[in-house]
């Protein structure tokens, strides 16, 4: 049963999904004082809230006893643990549209395109908007950035975070009546505080730190976001083992795959192009290979289309087909500056 | 076993861009490029400069080896330079005229010249092999700190000739790749690499498969694209640089424009080859929307490289 469905504060919630529990089950087995410690309330507040999570679960009735299979989940549960989680923004509202939202989170989202289209942008952005508070409509979360090419430029993750404080001081003196409760209290270095940033050199090293994530994230619940800026750059030097190769992918995939549902995190992979000769003419693919293709949830391919960027929702479960305008702005990712912006459905 | 140190993006910020000299940059003294670039060509990353020959690329690295070289209080690093000069297009008589011309307080005094120019080392390495044994060595000065730029005039020239086509030279590019930009990170300096340009083969005229196009855009493109240059290397290449820098020539006017850079909005500044190095001719740069900032356009230049419209597959 998960936690949406529980009569409490909204407040207490907003915890429960902060430190990573979902479901009843997740604390069920908890002590309160435990609780209590990774929710930062006190230990009564925690006791009152296991009690009405256990009272719930015993009126619910709905649990083992139909014969399920351990471990399942009913597709009407995840709809409802689906919909608790609001996506992170792209700050481009077009791109959010064709997304669903923006990014989802327990999915694992792959991002490719040419050089210079944006994708390292994209990827700092993201690991800015993941921190928007809740209050704001964000997710109140840290993020992990992942350097293998030595692209993330501190100078512009600056920028950009000054510009998102920027923006959402001005919402929050256009909607919110009380701005003395509401007011932002953010400053740019709290926003840099929240990156975890590490750098590999290697694709051993890439693996072993995807590995160790598991332990770290553990330690550091409130992180919402994994961005690796590319997963490409150490797979495409001296690989003579095509064989080795896909199979490291594919074991790098699954872990990802798991660390996004285990912690409810987005995971965001950035992807390089290559030429391949297909049909007759060469085409631009995303690197890494057939097999890689068909690891991640969603593929998301950032192009140009005459002088405008473009992204592009190439494969995903439940997102149709299109394509939308974004643009790379001094403050970030934004909307397109064109005029006649539109939603191109394929 | 956590062997993972990671950074709070917060305490890279103190370390860098508060605690570094010039805030983590080379100052070109080009003031709109040196704007657009948050200060200059940025340390612990590769700087690509691409463009037709003669457009200037080699002047840039002298006068950006001078400027290394130069104590602190005129806006150098203090620094050793070392010149990977493959062509053997390093001229030091150049680099003299440009220092006295640039900065004659300095250059007029006695001794400074001989101490400035004997500050930048000139490597000319015969084969890649070769180049690949000096980076072992390279890798040993940045650790005693004394280097503070590493330029490699020219990239390509290192990389044409040494294999027939095809995979292998990917490969070795690759592992040269990886291993400069470990230099540049490791030793926080700036690393500037040219490269050569090369006519873009109609097989290159590449899209993706939902891109469909009409027919008359097809011929459009093809004509337009005759005449169009890109970049040698390949695209892991473009891929792996952090900045590119393209010099270019169009309407008589050479253009230097900044086509890739995390940090700067895509602009291009007109520019002219003086005595005293390169001079901007507007500090407020054009900018270019659109893929056009990546393209290189070569008017009036013959002597283009061609690489026989080979294309080169990652």
């Amino acid at each position: 049963m998960e936690v949406g469905r529980l009569p409490i504060s909204a407040s207490q919630r907003g915890k429960l999904i902060a430190a990573g529990y979902t479901t009843l089950s997740s604390f069920s087995s908890l002590s309160p004082s435990h609780l209590a410690r990774d929710l930062k309330i006190s230990d009564n507040e925690a006791a009152e809230i296991m009690r009405v999570a256990s009272h719930s679960h015993r009126l619910d009735g709905s649990a083992a006893g139909c014969g399920t299979v351990n471990g399942a989940q009913t597709a009407w549960d995840m709809l409802h643990e689906e919909e608790m989680f609001p996506r992170i923004t792209t700050s481009c509202m077009d791109l959010d549209n064709i997304l669903g939202g923006g990014i989802n989170c327990k999915e694992v989202t792959e991002i490719g395109g040419v050089p210079g289209i944006g994708k390292t942008q994209l990827g700092i952005q993201l690991a800015i908007n993941v921190q928007i508070p809740v209050d704001y409509g964000g997710l109140g979360g840290k993020a992990i950035y992942i350097d293998t090419e030595g692209s993330f430029m501190v100078e512009r993750a600056l920028q950009i975070a000054e510009a998102c404080i920027e923006d959402m001081s001005e919402c929050g003196g256009l909607l919110r009546k009380d701005f003395q409760a509401c007011q932002l209290k953010m400053h740019p270095n709290n926003i840099l505080e929240n990156i975890f940033y590490f750098r590999v050199c290697s694709y051993t090293e890439q693996i072993a730190l995807i590995n160790y994530l598991d332990k770290f994230i553990s330690e550091h619940k409130d992180v919402k976001i994994v961005i690796v800026d590319s997963v490409t750059f150490h797979f495409r030097q001296d690989f003579d083992d095509m064989a080795l190769r896909t199979r490291l992918l594919s074991g790098m995939a699954l872990k990802l795959m798991k660390l996004a549902k285990d912690f409810s995190l987005a995971v965001v992979l950035l992807n390089q192009v290559t030429n391949k000769y297909i049909d007759g003419s060469f085409q631009l693919t995303l690197a890494l290979g057939d097999s890689w293709s068909h690891s991640c949830t969603n593929r998301v391919i950032l192009y140009w289309n005459g002088n405008e960027r473009y992204a592009y929702i190439d494969k995903s479960p439940s997102l149709r087909s299109a394509s939308a305008p974004y643009s790379v702005t001094s403050k970030g990712i934004r909307n397109s500056a064109s005029n006649c912006k539109r939603i191109k459905m394929m | 076993m956590s062997n993972f140190v990671s950074f709070q993006a917060l305490s890279l910020m103190e370390l860098r861009v508060q605690n570094e000299h010039l805030a983590g940059h080379l100052p070109t003294h080009m003031k709109g490029l040196d704007e657009a670039l948050c200060g200059g060509i940025p340390f612990g990353v590769l700087t690509e400069l691409v463009g037709p020959a003669g457009i200037g690329k080699t002047q840039f690295c002298l006068k950006l080896s001078l400027l290394a070289s130069l104590p602190a209080s005129y806006g150098g690093l203090d620094g050793h330079v070392i010149y990977i000069d493959v062509e053997s297009k390093f001229s030091s008589r150049r680099l003299i005229e440009i220092g006295v011309k640039s900065f004659p307080e300095i250059f007029h005094r006695k001794g400074m010249a001989q101490e400035m120019a004997g500050r930048i080392h000139v490597l000319r390495p015969a084969s890649l092999s070769e180049f690949t044994e000096s980076l072992q060595q390279i890798k040993i000065s940045l650790l005693q700190n004394q280097v503070k730029l590493l330029v490699i005039d020219s990239m390509a020239a290192l990389v044409t000739g040494e294999f027939e086509h095809g995979a292998p030279r990917q490969n070795t590019l690759g592992w040269h790749v990886s291993f400069i930009k470990s230099l540049a990170e490791f030793s926080r300096i700036p690393v500037v690499v040219t490269n050569q340009v090369r006519s873009q083969s109609r097989d290159e005229i590449c899209h993706y498969y939902f891109q469909v196009q009409s027919w008359n855009e097809t011929i459009e493109d093809r004509t337009r694209h005759d005449s169009h240059l890109v970049a040698a290397l390949g695209i892991n290449w473009a891929h792996a640089v952090t900045i590119r820098l393209v010099l270019e020539a169009k309407s008589d006017q050479r253009f230097i424009k900044v086509a890739k850079s995390p940090i700067s909005p895509p602009l291009a500044f007109p520019f002219n080859i003086t005595s005293s190095g390169i001079l901007l001719l507007s500090d407020d740069g054009i900018e270019l929307t659109g893929p056009d900032i990546n393209a290189i356009h070569c008017q009036g230049h013959n002597d283009i490289i061609n690489f026989g419209g080979e294309s080169l597959q990652c």
